[in-house]
């Protein structure tokens, strides 16, 4: 009987984890949140081959519109993963549970906004929402937007905001001209390897100079201001530590500010399923994507932000061994070479993006740094800063609210140290009356909702 | 495609088939349906189902992800925040 | 008197406070940071409806009469969020009915006010819950506390008291001179004292034997549900009568009663577990969903409710469900304050109260003899650390 891997989310690295695995011979299910394969950003090359050859194979099980809540260690073999299927937060969706030979976990990312006055008022959103609505619905989340944070994402987000015929004011990258120049320019040769996503980069850049949309270095928006939503943004010039240089300040009036700091990854699954994190950021995995959990294999952004064309290789290594390929198959050789070399380039870019350590500084005591609980940077501090006990903090609501610190809890973790921000034993909500009913038994055969 | 009226608080709002209920509101100039805990007005922040900030009760069916869910003919969306019809 | 307190749990915050108000020079000592261990993974019961006649219901009663007074006055006592909302009581069935009758019958000729309540009064109450039901009683006695805001509060009492906490020391052995335990080798080095008290709770057991001693605590696995927040819903702290029965067992299979609660944030709380599981601390799929069809046995109409997390803990668990209060009988110097199950918040109190009394040769408010350590249940084996 061949293997049965479940793999875990159908983005770049999930799809190909697929596409892996059943090239070894195993049989395959593949879980996605959404209804449709493709993760965020659907538009990459190749995806539509692949996805028609994945969802297309006979010993591939598709189940989409399945949330992940809960992974179950049990003893030495793969973890169960305990899934709901049905319509996102729905009532009364089926539980399942999935006891399968070897787990690939592909969950991916989301975007890391680090908290500012008044990012909370409507018509502030990250980079991925204003994607997202554009790509999904073609919608522009404003008529007079403004792009601000860091990294190469603030790209595409501009060209789709303009897709979409918003009046894109600025993109305002954080760190300055020399940070972002250093990164993109030393060691040419593997900018060289990655010549696709080279282009597509400078295929933005020639968009936003076509629109006459500035690309600013060493600024940020340190507020946003409004009665009920984004009505103006407040830009400073930054420092190379993100610090503010006091008098650069300005105010540009907008209706929708999208902002991204770069990206999480959605660390509650492998956590949950005990894979040991390196430098508590990042899923451990080995030459061939195995964690450090027994049958337990992560592929993409939880490895390392390294962008889609480095999940994809993760993703057909970790699908490959997963499904007892041979690690020395030559095709398994040629994808890690490609898998370094994607991560290679990544690793430039993430240079070329760093977060300023002095990032704080632009948050007042009244700042909302827990969305979900309204927890103010006041509150933290006075928190962090208690020493009448010497260790002894008392306790706050950060964290605790409905996202379960996904937004926050980088940002807390700075200025609060205190447990594993990524442990959500829970990992998707689950309501009582679905939790209360038995699972419906799967015989873990081929299984298909199309 | 088919046009899809739902309400929010009553208030009709029409928008096309596959749109997300936050797409049907955003779409027609609606940015904010939900409370913070302080009463602060909330609407789209990270649209792709992380932040909870967009919740929504879609036909008695409270703390749906109003970015992620479909709007289907006739659906009866609700604003909803923390405190109750009186403070206990 | 120089006293070192082993653990920084809600019972070594207790009694660190009561020991350094009395002038003892107190340092408290945990391996981790304050209240992250059984006391972050509670409800924060305060409760006397739990507990039959008995030496038990006696310190319930004692701690219950404690907790105004300790939090009047205190800076941090909003941290806290003492709510003295009441319990009720109630059963689904005509068995479990005549045992509540039986049960709140005998709490009351010992001093516990608990009424009965008839349909309407209990839809009054709790207009969410079950109309099924056949025996309602409600305590007004009840309450409930944030356990880790209670805890942490209590410790800073202690310090402006005096006290020292050292954070990140692990127990690592003793330091004896002529059978008297003088000193305790931690991983943060040897702290010398007069005294220790060991209140480690679950691990108390094990941090005897590190000393030198023995003591019969063995930890006994909860897991506990956090909906979504939500617009008030349940008022009281809310539970089936089974869980009377299930705090008395001592069976190592999954037991689970419905104990329902909301919190200051709007959330409800949904328990309770109890298992032998050791110090496995993963979380089971299978008890979260005995715990969620317990709960809508009791409030059929939160079904659709949304569950965001899950947080599972060990108690502190004695074969005979009687904390340990008292001297070691064999080790001179060691004390221990422990061993409370699931009841160490509303405990607290008066626990630390009587080991402040016992220590310093004073008689203790309520007869302490039944909580002593040399009694067969506390020096029996314990589970292997």
């Amino acid at each position: 009987m061949s293997r049965r891997v479940v793999v875990v989310g159908a983005g770049p690295a999930g799809l190909c984890a697929a596409a892996g695995a059943l090239r070894a011979g195993a049989e395959v299910t593949l879980l996605d949140a959404a209804e449709d394969p493709g993760g965020q950003i659907r538009a990459w090359p190749g995806f539509e081959r692949l996805r028609d050859h994945v969802l297309g194979h006979p010993r591939c099980g598709w189940w989409p519109e399945t949330s992940v809540w809960s992974i179950e260690r049990a003893g030495a073999g793969a973890p169960r993963v305990h899934v709901l299927r049905g319509e996102i937060d729905a009532a009364g969706r089926d539980r399942h549970v999935l006891r399968p030979d070897a787990l690939v976990l592909a969950p991916g990312a989301h975007d890391r906004v680090l908290p500012f006055p008044g990012w909370e008022l409507p018509g502030v959103s990250t980079g991925g929402a204003a994607q997202a609505f554009v790509k999904g619905e073609g919608l522009a989340l404003g008529d007079r937007t403004l792009i601000a944070g860091s990294g190469p994402f603030l790209l595409p987000v501009a060209a789709s905001l303009l897709e979409a015929g918003s009046r894109v004011q600025a993109v305002l990258e954080a760190n300055p001209a020399a940070t972002v120049a250093r990164g993109w320019t030393r060691r040419p040769w593997e900018l060289a390897s990655q010549t696709g996503k080279a282009a597509e980069l400078a295929g933005y850049a020639a968009l936003l100079a076509r629109h006459r949309v500035p690309y600013r270095t060493g600024r940020a928006v340190i507020e946003a201001r409004g009665d009920g939503r984004v009505e103006e943004a407040v830009t400073a010039r930054l420092r190379p530590d993100w610090s503010v240089v006091p008098g650069t300040e300005q105010v540009a009036a907008v209706d929708a500010l999208c902002v991204t700091h770069g990206f999480s990854p959605r660390l509650e699954l492998p956590v949950a399923a005990g894979c040991r994190l390196r430098a508590g950021a990042f899923a451990d995995v080995d030459a061939d994507q195995r964690t450090t959990a027994p049958a337990v294999y992560a592929a993409g952004e939880i490895t390392g932000i390294a962008g889609a064309p480095a999940a994809r290789t993760e993703g057909l290594l970790a699908g490959w061994i997963a499904g007892g390929g041979p690690p020395d198959a030559p095709e398994a050789v040629a994808v890690r070479r490609r898998r370094d070399r994607a991560r290679a380039f990544a690793a430039r870019l993430a240079a070329a993006h760093p977060i300023g350590a002095a990032w704080p500084g632009w948050l007042r005591p009244g700042t909302i740094v827990c969305r979900c609980e309204d927890t103010t940077y006041g509150t933290l501090r006075s928190t962090a800063a208690d020493d009448s006990a010497h260790a002894v903090k008392l306790a706050t609501r950060a964290g605790l609210g409905p996202c379960q610190a996904r937004i926050c809890g980088p940002a807390v973790a700075e200025l609060l140290p205190a447990g594993n921000p990524h442990h959500r034993p829970v990992a998707q909500p689950i309501r009582l009356g679905e939790l209360a009913k038995p699972p419906v038994e799967n015989p873990g055969r081929k299984e298909s909702a199309r | 495609m088919s046009p899809v009226r739902i309400t929010l608080d009553g208030e009709p709002f029409t928008g096309r088939d596959g749109q997300t209920i936050a797409g049907v509101l955003l779409a027609s100039g609606r940015r904010s349906w939900r409370e913070s805990p302080s009463g602060a007005p909330r609407g789209v922040f990270c649209g792709i189902g992380v932040c909870f900030d967009c919740l929504v009760t879609v036909n008695g069916v409270r703390d749906v992800r109003a970015c992620r869910r479909r709007a289907r003919d006739g659906d009866a969306v609700t604003t909803q925040s923390r405190a109750g019809e009186e403070a206990r | 008197m120089r006293v070192v307190v082993l653990g920084a749990g809600i019972i070594g915050a207790a009694c660190a406070r009561e020991l350094a108000l009395a002038g003892c020079a107190v340092t408290v000592v945990d391996r981790g940071r304050p209240a992250a261990g059984t006391t972050a993974h509670g409800e924060g019961n305060v409760l006397v409806s739990d507990k039959g006649p008995g030496p038990e219901l006696e310190l319930a009663k004692l701690s219950r009469e404690l907790w105004p007074a300790v939090l009047d006055g205190d800076p941090d006592a909003a941290g806290v969020e003492w709510d003295a909302k009441g319990g009720i009581v109630v059963a689904t069935t005509a068995a479990g009915a005549r045992a509540l009758t039986e049960f709140a019958g005998g709490q009351r000729k010992a001093g516990v006010a608990a009424e009965d309540l008839d349909a309407a009064a209990l839809a009054a109450a709790e207009p969410h819950l079950t109309r099924d039901f056949t025996k309602a009683v409600h305590y007004p006695e009840d309450a409930q506390v944030q356990p880790a805001g209670a805890a942490t509060a209590l410790l800073a009492a202690a310090v402006r008291a005096g006290a020292v906490v050292r954070t990140g020391c692990e127990v690592l052995g003793a330091v004896r001179r002529g059978g008297r335990v003088t000193g305790v080798r931690t991983s943060g080095g040897t702290i010398g004292g007069d005294a220790f008290v060991n209140a480690a709770g679950p691990w108390s057991g094990r941090v005897a034997m590190r000393l030198g001693a023995r003591l019969g605590v063995r930890p006994r696995r909860g897991e506990v549900l956090v909906s979504a927040p939500m617009p008030p819903t349940v008022f009281h702290k809310v539970y089936d009568a089974d869980y009377v029965g299930a705090v008395g067992s001592g069976a190592g299979e999954l037991q689970a009663s419905a104990v329902v609660e909301s919190t200051r944030a709007g959330t409800i709380l949904l328990g309770s577990s109890r298992r032998r599981a050791g110090f496995d601390d993963r979380i089971r799929p299978e008890v979260l969903s005995v715990i969620a069809a317990k709960a809508l046995r009791l409030f059929p109409s939160l079904a659709g409710v949304p569950v965001m997390r899950a947080y599972g803990g060990f108690r502190p668990f004695v074969a005979d469900h009687l904390p340990v209060i008292g001297a070691d009988p064999h080790l001179d110097g060691l004390w221990h304050a422990t061993g409370h199950e699931g009841a160490g918040i509303g405990l607290s109190t008066g626990t630390a109260a009587v080991l402040r009394d016992l220590m310093l040769g004073r008689a203790p408010a309520i007869d302490a003899t039944p909580f002593r350590a040399d009694r067969p249940a506390a020096q029996s084996e314990g589970e292997a650390p």
